[in-house]
């Protein structure tokens, strides 16, 4: 249970804004801020975390200082104002097709989106390294018994997942912007997904993340007062009646 | 109450009672303010110390009791006992519901299902603007005159604030000293035993989970007259979190606890914004340091010490 995983989506935000405005590159602003916020999971896994194994209220809670802590810092390195990464001109153009301007930018998200889901999928269901997690997930003290490298597997996994999440920071830095708060509004969206899929379940993340979509666009165009009601009493509702969510296993 | 525990407790009632008169306005609203989050964490630590579920939710019927009093307070003018009651009606009636979904969900899945329940009263706190007044929040709760005394001052205002404070620590005691209350520690310790002695493990839950909920609307009723404005801050996710920090930093499972934690964190915070603007960052530090420092609280650390 990690709180400051919206903290890592709003750091990576930031440190790819400032590499993209010294070195006017898009890739290097992908590639530093998913790196560096990569290495800040790293140590808070190493140094704080993993002393904290299924206990899951002081995660919760030192979690949530960490993600105070990261707030505040961003605030004063880079102040209050909301910005955006100036993306590559061949994306930032539009084209017609037909009725529809169609966003190259978007079209670049739904494909970065895409070739992560491919990739990480690849890795965990077709690599060695892949089958160690999953084995691990199931039961940590028989895959430590069988020789593997618990402790190792879990702060790359968690590494990866900062990686992650910063990397779609910098990515929606040029599409959302990237600003104080955003932290804590992209925090609950990741946690719907995650939830209605089901833990550690990957295609519940994908099925999961288009019901998020679908129902907070319907529901803020549909019903604007309820929208958010829309989004979490469904989430609320599949974890009363399937407390694994859709694909979870127990 | 034994009497080597009455003395200590009699003094601390006394020194609440006549002490607030010498007090200067700004420490007597911070002492105000003490008691109405000691309230709130009290109620959740009949969750979190006394029955062992911890809550990512908690701030859900406390907003809900603030916004119940803020919205038949400014539209309909309703005197201060009907708010009340409503409010803490309308807490409890919540956590009635919720309750319902979330207690068959166990560990980190317990604590899920209270944040998207908690999520779904911040969803509604912060969107349905035309009941909420939305981010703007909802301000110009008038202070009530009750038997003939404006509660518009901050002095009379604590002493009903330590009025419903002393109500709601004894009504509190005596729901963890009852049978029911050890109960509750039983399913805490071994909830398998208890279901193999006969007991009715959700039942019991869900009372707690009530109860919890009717005293935090109680907290959260208290803070709107306080505060005379209540937003969707009040039922943040942030709110719920803060909550838990009160209880764990002073030691779960005891009332003095949250209590003592109440006091740390809202002194913490007030002085602390004075002084400098870091004070989130320095919060931060403070979450970190109380997971990392002690464990079992400040209570659970003096009490370390002692042995």
């Amino acid at each position: 249970m990690n709180l400051a995983h919206g903290s890592y989506f709003l750091l990576g935000g930031y440190v790819g804004l400032t590499t993209a405005a010294r070195t006017k590159s898009f890739a290097l602003a992908l590639l530093s801020g998913s790196l560096a916020v990569a290495l800040i999971g790293l140590g808070m896994e190493r140094f704080f975390l993993r002393r904290l194994t299924r206990q899951s209220l002081p995660q919760v809670l030192l979690t949530m200082g960490f993600a105070l802590v990261f707030q505040d810092l961003a605030l004063l390195v880079w102040g209050g104002d909301p910005y955006n990464i100036a993306v590559p001109a061949f994306l930032a153009q539009s084209v017609q097709a037909g009725p529809v301007f169609v966003n190259f930018y978007r079209l670049f998200i739904i494909g970065v989106a895409f070739a992560v889901g491919v990739v990480l999928w690849l890795f965990l269901e077709r690599t060695r390294a892949g089958a160690s997690i999953r084995a691990t997930v199931d039961d940590a003290e028989m895959a430590q018994g069988v020789g593997i490298n618990v402790p190792l597997l879990s702060a790359g996994v968690f590494a990866l997942g900062a990686f992650l999440a910063a990397l779609g920071g910098v990515v929606g830095a040029g599409f959302i912007g990237v600003y104080p708060g955003l932290d804590f509004e992209v925090l609950p969206y990741a946690f719907v997904v995650v939830i209605i899929g089901g833990l550690g379940s990957f295609h519940g993340v994908v099925v999961g993340s288009l019901v998020v979509g679908l129902l907070d666009n319907f529901g803020k165009a549909l019903f604007p007062e309820l929208s958010y009601f829309t989004l979490f009493a469904p989430m609320a509702l599949i974890l009363a009646l399937k407390p694994t969510g859709l694909f979870g296993k127990r | 109450m034994t009497a080597r525990r009455a003395i200590p407790f009699s003094a601390c009632a006394a020194l609440l009672l006549a002490v607030p008169p010498f007090l200067p306005p700004y420490p007597l609203t911070l002492l105000t303010q003490i008691l109405i989050f000691a309230i709130f964490a009290m109620s959740l630590d009949l969750l979190l110390g006394y029955t062992g579920l911890a809550s990512l939710g908690h701030a859900a019927y406390f907003g809900i009791a603030a916004y119940a009093v803020a919205i038949l307070a400014t539209r309909s003018q309703a005197s201060f006992w009907v708010c009340l009651l409503a409010a803490v009606f309308a807490a409890t009636a919540v956590a009635a519901v919720f309750g319902f979904v979330a207690i068959r969900a166990v560990g980190v899945y317990f604590l899920m299902i209270t944040l998207a329940l908690g999520m779904v009263v911040w969803g509604l706190a912060f969107r349905w603007v035309s009941v909420t007044m939305g981010d703007n929040g909802i301000s110009g709760i008038a202070r009530p005159t009750l038997f003939g005394v404006s509660l518009a001052s901050p002095l009379p205002f604590h002493y009903l604030s330590l009025a419903v404070f002393f109500v709601a620590f004894a009504l509190l005691w005596l729901v963890v000293r009852s049978p029911f209350g050890l109960s509750l520690q039983g399913i805490r310790e071994t909830e398998r035993r208890m279901r193999a002695l006969g007991y009715d493990v959700w039942l019991h839950k869900y009372l707690a989970f009530v109860l919890a909920g009717g005293f935090a609307g109680l907290a959260g009723a208290l803070w709107a007259y306080y505060d005379g404005f209540v937003s969707p801050v009040e039922v943040h996710l942030v709110t719920s979190v803060e909550t838990l920090l009160m209880v764990a930093l002073g030691g779960p499972g005891t009332l003095f606890g949250p209590i003592l934690g109440a006091a740390v964190i809202v002194l913490f915070k007030n002085l602390l914004s004075i002084y400098t603007k870091r004070w989130l960052l320095i919060l931060g530090l403070v979450y970190i340091g109380v997971i990392v420092l002690t464990p079992k609280g400040i209570l659970g650390a003096l009490r370390g010490a002692r042995r």
